[in-house]
């Protein structure tokens, strides 16, 4: 039985530890940082240019859209370097695999192109 | 090496048929919204036959233990994939009514589907992970697709909880992983039996999956998105994603403490009642404070939650066959009430408690269907609802928690008063402005499935306890 | 040399917690997005530590669903906030208040 809640006890000191780190770190920079607020304090850069306008400002869509386009593309390929690492091993599966895979990616490909997202207006 | 895809047909079919509608609106030259309900429909279909087919090979895992292939993965998927359909139904009307209607919607219920259906079935941590963020991502997505304000809103509330619970439930994968060195349920469950003492890397895995979990089947304290991502979906998706989400994810959850975490059942036995109560609770009061109807259904569905979760203290096949029960009473008196409430209402207007006054007189058959719905929700025979709550309650008397199932009436008997509420608005109040519900009869023809299934339940629910009880087994 | 798998966690559960508090304290959805990225690479550290304790490639395995995963995340969650941005002007949580009780 005692051991039962000795792993309890792990635990619970686990989430205090926790905790006390969050809020001693808070707290003592509640606490010791002197307060003195200025409104260059909140500017974007501390030094050099003013900067105009907010933060969100408009950019071009399209920077967004393909940027999407790329972070799918770029992290799918992480599935291809093991594959390419063992697939000699595996054999016809393996290539059938990642040929469905890679299929279904280029629909998603077929799909953004329809749509239109593509073309650099 | 040869890879069996019969366990996980019916998601490939849905997957298919959810790609086809999808690339079919961009590359045929006039978009058909009835082709693509031909499709989707078509789809599901196919799903369900192919989980049906699956009935009599109970027992075994599939592609390297990732799947379970078990009458309760087929029971769950054959629910999911009514709800599927249904809701496919209603939002191919409501939607196209409110101009709203692209071929994105079927396709993202179809992923949703697959995504709900892989869950009920899967076997392994990692596919739970895989198949709960499908479904979480068609969701967000189908939660904001009306590009209306209240839509984009609670799609990102819904999105930022639903991201933040999906951290929670992987960092229990890991831990739970660090414990057993495997993230198979099976596997886990071997690991953890052969112990004498219990890990505090379990505990803590338990703990954080309870707390994914929760936010999921929105159990309170976990519950603070379910409100507004319910209100602010498209009616006919907050009918799907009510009851497609909750079934789902229960399945999973079911699957994690009876099979996973099987030793760890004493450890794991109270943290579920204590969910169970707050959320019953908490759903139930805050209920009756709601003025609007889907605001009032989403924190009823809290409370749901917490009665499928008072099933699910009792341990092995009653609390099984008990909880999977409740899921199916649930599915049909929810995606029924969320679809009388699409009917009445017409974009986000007309969803507040007043725009029901007096329902009875300028629709009576809408009305009828709205108060079979309401008395089901309400536990009030002779409605599936009824026997629902009533095996919930046993199962957990019969585990020795009968204060939960005390806890459980009496949550009942108050969130009783919000439903008669509405029942009396809609029956002795003269109507208030000049709104009138959609009138077409299709819809209403629909909606007549759900309303007969609660029928059927609360009167013979021995048509199902057959079947019910063969998938209340789970090994896997 | 060889770092015990106690300071991994550790660093683990520190990312995953300083993400928790983030979403829990900044009201600004890009940043609490941000927030929940640094807990999902505060899971991934804590997977791979494991993976090499145990000496099996499950958790790397996982590393990369959770990798994967997360990038469908973000293009769908920035995708919903540039929405709400361009329709609200805003991506203040508190200031959206369409959806109250």
């Amino acid at each position: 039985m005692e051991t039962y809640y000795q792993s309890y006890g792990v635990v619970l000191a686990v989430l205090i530890a926790g905790v006390a780190l969050v809020a001693v770190a808070f707290g003592a920079a509640a606490l010791l940082a002197p307060r003195r607020p200025l409104p260059a304090k909140l500017a974007t850069y501390e030094c050099g240019m003013d900067p105009v306008g907010e933060g969100w400002s408009q950019t071009q869509i399209r920077y967004y859209i393909f940027g999407f386009l790329f972070v799918i593309f770029d992290v799918e390929s992480v599935f291809l370097f093991p594959w390419a690492r063992v697939f000699e091993g595996l054999g016809m599966t393996a290539v059938v695999e990642m040929a469905i895979f890679i299929g279904i990616l280029a629909l998603g490909l077929v799909y953004a192109w329809r749509k239109g997202v593509l073309r650099w207006v | 090496m040869r890879v069996e895809l019969a366990p996980i047909a019916p998601e490939l079919l849905l997957v298919g048929a959810g790609i086809a509608v999808l690339l079919g609106g961009v590359l045929a030259r006039r978009a058909d919204p009835l082709a693509h309900l031909a499709v989707s429909l078509a789809g599901v279909a196919g799903a369900a036959a192919a989980s049906v087919m699956l009935w009599s090979r109970e027992g075994a895992t599939a592609l390297a233990g990732a799947v379970a292939v078990d009458r309760f993965g087929v029971v769950a998927r054959l629910v999911l994939l009514g709800v599927a359909a249904l809701a496919l139904l209603l939002a191919h009307h409501t939607l196209a009514r409110d101009g709203e209607l692209r071929p994105e919607v079927p396709a993202l219920i179809l992923f949703a589907t697959a995504g709900m259906t892989l869950l009920a079935v899967s076997a392994d941590l990692v596919t739970t992970f895989v198949a709960l963020e499908v479904l979480s991502l068609s969701l967000y997505v189908l939660t904001g697709s009306s590009r209306r304000l209240v839509s984009l809103e609670g799609a990102m509330k819904y999105f930022l909880l639903g991201a933040f619970s999906t951290a929670f439930f992987l960092y229990g994968v890991a831990m739970a992983y660090g414990a057993t060195g495997t993230t198979s349920l099976g596997g886990i469950a071997h690991a953890l039996a052969g112990r004498t003492e219990t890990p505090a890397l379990a505990l803590v895995a338990m703990a954080l999956l309870a707390v994914g979990f929760g936010f999921k089947v929105s159990a309170a304290p976990f519950h603070m998105w379910t409100p507004d991502a319910y209100q602010g979906a498209p009616t006919a998706v907050t009918a799907f994603m009510s009851a497609g989400t909750k079934v789902a994810a229960f399945a999973a959850l079911l699957r994690v403490l009876d099979v996973a975490l099987q030793p760890l059942g004493w450890d794991w036995g109270p943290v579920v009642a204590g969910l169970a109560a707050v959320s019953v609770v908490v759903g139930s009061v805050l209920a009756i404070a709601q003025t609007d109807v889907k605001r009032m259904l989403a924190y009823s569905s809290v409370a749901h939650a917490g009665f499928v979760l008072i099933g699910a203290t009792a341990p092995g096949a009653p609390g099984i066959d008990a909880a999977l029960f409740y899921l199916l009473a649930y599915a049909l008196m929810i995606v029924g009430a969320f679809g009388v409430v699409s009917l009445v209402s017409q974009g986000e207007r007309g969803t507040s408690l007043e725009d029901h006054a007096g329902l009875y007189r300028r629709s009576p058959v809408l009305a009828g269907l709205f108060a079979l719905f309401l008395l089901s929700l309400a536990g009030i025979p002779p409605t599936a609802g009824f026997i629902a709550k009533v095996s919930v309650f046993r199962a957990a008397v019969e585990a020795g928690h009968w204060w939960l199932a005390l806890v459980g009436v009496l949550a009942s008997v108050v969130a009783a008063f919000a439903y008669i509420r509405l029942m009396v608005l809609m029956y002795m109040r003269e109507p208030v402005g000049h709104r009138e519900p959609d009138p077409s009869p299709v819809p209403r023809l629909v909606l007549a499935i759900p309303a007969a299934g609660t029928l059927l339940l609360g009167v013979l629910p021995g048509l199902v306890t057959d079947v019910l009880g063969k998938a209340a087994v789970l090994r896997w | 040399m060889s770092v015990p798998i106690g300071w991994f966690l550790a660093v683990s559960a520190a990312l995953f917690a300083t993400g928790t508090v983030g979403v829990l304290v900044r009201r600004n959805a890009l940043v609490m997005f941000m927030s929940v990225e640094l807990q999902l690479n505060g899971v991934n550290l804590a997977l791979v530590a494991f993976s090499r304790l145990h000496g099996d490639l499950t958790g790397q395995v996982l590393t990369f669903f959770s990798l994967v995963v997360a990038a469908a995340e973000v293009v769908v969650g920035l995708a919903i906030i540039v929405a709400v941005f361009r329709r609200a002007r805003t991506a203040n949580v508190d200031e959206l208040s369409e959806l109250r009780w």
